[in-house]
This record gives structure tokens, sequence and C-alpha cells, in this order.
């Protein structure tokens, strides 16, 4: 990390572990429950998200004292606005599969509370470089998350990854299938998202004591 | 040296290490200790939690015999046909009975209860406290409310989750706010459902010769009026009430259930007002279908006809809503603890049950997701009776604060209002 001084690098890498939007802040969770049933579906909405919050906070920033603060947060909706259209007319063009399940939840990015959050409380009183590294380093930690969680939905749930068969084939009954494995229906719906945060917040909190709230 | 002796003098060993509580466990699950308080005023009794443990497990016994019974019964008379002329003696106490209900009841009891004991005693060690006694009951439930095939592995998997997830996490027994027996029956049910559902597993063989020459089907009764085929079982109103119906091991007998409920009233474990006011929710809810069948405001094609049409008091006997209220509603940690709560808590599980039963033919069975519901609100509806109790004495203690002359006559009138 040569490039970036000590107190920048922190700002990409604290949202990786012991400042994580979704394990430590408890932000941007309707998402993580909605879309991560799929790796593929996870992985697309973690990169969209890290364009718009990388590009957002950069433009935030910029205009940080242009907005008047009693507007301020309907023109960083615009902005959010525009950034999603953006990105969802990138996955129309070239996506259109997998734009036809995400579009809702594309559109969603609008309303998630980590974007809103980090212009909020970083964008608007920061430089533009520092606010790029935070948007950045956010949806960097809010991606990880919803990657580790599509993993393991995915593959106990639908045995792929990536929509590859990884398990072997249910209905011809090859590979684990053949000595009575089952997938795992529980892990297709939402809530089981839910419980699967539970347990890297109870990992990540009993690694690093320090961050258990005080009750 | 005895094994009392033995257990004793090993457990002295391994005091202060970390596995201390292993031994502990051991120790003081077959013996009390040897250890006596010495100073201080402390209570003497017998009733500590392992004796109401013990009392529960031994009201299901009979229910747990049973479903051994009737696992052979159900096989044995969906493969050759059922017994023209049925007696308990001839058919259903036999050695085939209960050697085949023995091969695929008991492995289900020896999982449930090997995987959550283990996973209590990791976890025992991994903190430094006693192995707590909540599993004992939990791992007797367990198998008693699956089907009989239910493969071994699921089971473990569910039973690994109910424990960690239902009741290590929330801090152990006593802590947990959803029934863990239940959670285990509820992740079995939305992760495998093939195996939770439908007319193949309730009876032995059922899923493996599905689609052979040797199909056999065993719908159960919910099952058959899901589907508005009522007038297809041929089961008479005592095969339901005794039990020999298919359906989950040990739920089908009404009578055993009400035996052990009535032992479990008698001996003061678990609470009456619950499964008197269960049972009054499921009548409820089950008279106001029959009303609505008798006011002819659905139709008979409507796909909830069926089960609407059922007659009200038969929905207890039937499926497993007896076995949940008498058996998990009744879970003094999960259930309300007021007495009015109680009332509350309990009449709406057995409205729920039979509304879910009724209106959702996916869940043929609502009873475990209407008591986890109602777990889940026993804290709120605790919380609004204490309320409602603070208020009515501040209530009191305000129109009391002026006390007439004794003279007057008053003095007497305001005690009989505020007693």
């Amino acid at each position: 990390m040569a490039i970036l001084s000590k107190k920048d690098a922190n700002l990409i890498l604290d949202p990786l572990a012991d400042n994580n939007p979704i394990t430590i802040q408890v932000l941007g969770i309707c998402s993580a429950l909605a879309i991560t049933a799929e790796l593929k579906a996870s992985l697309v909405m973690a990169v969209s998200v890290i364009f718009v919050m990388g590009v957002g906070n950069v433009v935030i920033s910029l205009l940080r004292n242009v907005i008047p603060s009693k507007i301020r947060i309907i023109a960083q909706l615009i902005v959010v606005a525009t950034l999603v259209i953006v990105v969802d007319q990138v996955l129309k063009a070239f996506a259109y599969e997998l734009s036809k399940t995400l579009s809702v939840f594309v559109g969603l990015i609008i309303t998630n509370c980590i974007i809103m959050g980090r212009f909020e409380a970083f964008a608007l009183g920061n430089g533009v470089w520092r606010s790029f590294l935070d948007g950045i380093g956010n949806a960097l930690g809010y991606g990880v998350i919803l990657v580790i969680i599509g993993f393991f939905r995915e593959l106990l749930g639908s045995g792929t990854l990536f929509g590859i068969p990884v398990l072997g084939d249910p209905i011809a009954k090859t590979g684990l299938y053949s000595i009575g494995y089952e997938n795992n229906g529980f892990m297709i719906i939402p809530p089981a998202a839910l419980i699967v945060v539970g347990i890297i917040i109870w990992v990540q909190r009993s690694r690093n004591r320090a961050l258990i709230e005080e009750a | 040296m005895g094994l009392k002796e033995n257990l004793h003098q090993t457990k002295l060993k391994f005091q202060g290490k970390k596995m201390a509580p292993a031994f502990n466990a051991i120790h003081t699950f077959l013996y009390s200790p040897n250890e006596t308080t010495h100073s201080g005023g402390h209570v003497r009794a017998v009733d500590d939690l392992k004796r109401t443990m013990n009392t529960v497990i031994l009201a299901l016994v009979p229910c747990l015999l049973f479903g051994i019974f009737n696992a052979g019964y159900q096989h044995y008379s969906a493969v050759n046909g059922f017994p023209a002329d049925f007696s308990i003696m001839e058919h259903f106490i036999t050695w085939d009975n209960f050697w085949l209900g023995a091969i695929t009841v008991l492995p289900l009891v020896i999982v449930s209860y090997g995987v959550g004991l283990a996973i209590e005693f990791v976890f025992a060690v991994i903190k430094g406290h006693e192995v707590e006694e909540g599993y004992l009951v939990t791992g007797m439930l367990v198998p008693l409310i699956v089907p009989v095939d239910t493969p071994l592995w699921m089971l473990a998997i569910a039973v690994a989750f109910g424990v960690v997830i239902g009741k290590e996490v929330f801090g152990g027994t006593g802590m947990n706010i959803l029934n863990p027996a239940l959670t285990i029956r509820a992740f079995l049910f939305f992760a495998y459902p093939t195996w939770m559902s439908g007319d193949k597993v309730w009876v032995h063989e059922g899923v493996e010769r599905a689609g052979t020459a040797d199909a056999i089907s065993g719908e159960t009764i919910l099952g058959y009026l899901a589907q508005n085929k009522g007038a297809e079982f041929s089961y008479s109103l005592s095969d339901m009430f005794f039990g020999f119906i298919p359906g989950s091991v040990g739920e089908t007998s009404a009578f055993l259930i009400l035996l052990g409920g009535l032992f479990l009233i008698f001996t003061k474990i678990a609470s009456w007002r619950i499964m008197v006011s269960a049972v009054a929710g499921a009548l409820a809810m089950g008279l106001i279908f029959n009303g609505v069948v008798a006011a002819e405001w659905i139709p008979e094609y409507s796909k909830f006809y069926g089960l609407m049409e059922f007659e009200f008091w038969k929905h207890l006997i039937v499926g497993g809503l007896a076995f949940g209220i008498v058996y998990m509603a009744t879970d003094p940690v999960t259930g309300s603890q007021t007495n009015k709560g109680k009332w509350i808590y309990g009449f709406l599980i057995g409205f729920i049950s039979v509304m879910i039963r009724v209106f959702n033919p996916g869940y043929p069975e609502g009873v475990f997701l209407a008591i986890l519901l109602m777990n889940v609100f026993a804290p709120t509806i605790d919380h609004y009776v204490v309320r409602g109790n603070v208020r009515k004495r501040m209530k009191r203690l305000k129109n009391a604060t002026i006390l007439p002359k004794p003279s007057e006559g008053q003095a007497e009138e305001l005690k009989v209002e505020t007693a």
C-alpha cells in the first residue's frame, strides 16, 4: 500500500473487517436478503453498488460546498438515481437475462441505506479522493458479505455455483446425490440469508471481542 | 468402589480443568452429587430442572411406544391391506410391528439425543458452564414429530441447527425465544419439504416404493381433506382418537396424549390454562369454519371446503394439534409467564393452528407454525398483561388516596370497591 497513506488505506480496509457496513453497522440488510440466493446475482449487485458508491461519493464530494443543506437529501437522491439508471441500462444492454431477475433490486439500490449513509456521514465533509476511497471501501465491505452469503446459499440451496452444478446432478443422482444428499430448500428462501448474516456476525465477533456491543 | 464413587473421583480429578462440565454432567445425570452446601439458608426441594424434564419424558414414553407399534402397523397394513376385523392384541401389539417400528424409530431417537447432547457438551466446555438439562425433553420430542422415514443425516443437521441457532446463540436453556424442538421441525419442513409432507412419507418405505408396482400410500387425514377427498379415507372415529392413523411418529394417538396431558397437569409440570385455552381456541376457529359451511358462504368446489366442513371437534384428534398443545405450547420457557397471558397465548395457538390448517393447503399441519409465532409474541403478551395490572393498581391507589373519616361510613364502601 505504498500508493496510499496509512490513513487512506484504512478507508478501504476498515469497512472490509472491523467496520463492515452489514455486519457491524447493520445497513443494507434488505438487499442482502433479497438477491443472495444466487452467487451470480450477488456478485453483480456487489459490482453495481461499488460503481454507484464510488462515483456517487465523488460527485457528492465535488458538490458538497454547493448543495444547500436544507435540500441535500433530494440532491443526494438525484445523484444515486442517475447512477442507478446507468447501471440498470448497462445491465439491460449486456446481461439482459440477469437484468430481468435483478432489475427490481437494482432499482432498490437507491434506497440502500449504506449509500445515503456514506453520503451523509463522509462525502459531505471530505475531499474527493478520500470520499472515493471511502465509497469503494464500504461498497467492497458490503460486496464481500453479499458474495459470502450468496456462496453458501447457492451451494447448499441449489448445489450449484454461478449456475454450474458442483455437487452432482440431483435428478440423475450423481455425485453427492447418489448417497442420498439433498438440496436444502431452506437456503433458497430469504430468511436463510438472515441466519447466514447472523452466523457471520457471530463468527466475526467471537474472533474480535472488542466488536461486541454493550448490552 | 462403586460407580458413584468412581464418577466422583474422576470429577474431582478434572475440577477446574476445561473438561470439568462434561464430567460433572455425567455424574449429576446418574446420581445426586456428593457436595452439600454448608452455610447460609437454602431451599430444599426435589423438583429441580432435572426432575421436571424427566416428568415430561415420562409423559412422552407412551407416545413413543405407541409410535413404534404404529410405525409397524401402518407399514404392514399399507402393504398387506388393513385387517378387516381389527383387534388390538392381534393386529397392533405384535412382535412384527414392534420390531419394524423399533428399527425405524429408535435410530431417530438415538440421532436426536446423540447430536443434540454432543452440541450441548461442546458448548458447555467452550463457555465453561455446567451442561444444561434443556435438551433432554427436546431430544425426546424431536423423533416424535417427524415422519418415520426421515433420513438420519437430515435429522442430524436439523438438530444441530435447532440447538445452535434456536437455543445456544440466545444463551442456552431458559434463554431461548423459540421452542427448539419446533425450530428443528420447521427447519426440516422448509429445508426438505419432500420428506416432510405429501402422501408418501408417513409410512415406512413409502418413498422407496413410490413409482414401482409395490407403491404404497399413507395419506394423512388432513392430507385427504386438503384435497377435498374427505370421503376417501376409511378411518373411523375411534381410529382417529386412539391413533391407528398415519402421521408423524408420536402424534397420532390423541388418547395417549390426553393421558400424558392429564399426567402433566396432575404433577403441575405443565400449565392447564394453556392447554384448556388452546383447545378452546381450536374449537372456536373450527366452529367458525363449520358456520361458514352451514351458512353456504363457500361453494363445494372451493379448495377449502373439505377442511372447513370437517367437524370442529375432530380437529383435536387428527394431526399434531393435540401433541403440540400438550407438550410444546406448554413449554415454560417459550410460553407466556403470566396467568392471564397464558389464556391469550393458548387461545391464539389453537385458533391460528386451525386457521393455517384450513387456509394453507401447502402446510397441512399448522400447529408448529402457530406455536412458533406465539412463542415470538409471548413476551409482548406478558408485557401488556403486567402493564395492565400496574395501571389497574395505580388507579386503585389514586382512588384510595383520600380516605373519608370512618364515621361517614364511606370507608367501608371504598374497601368493598377496591377489594
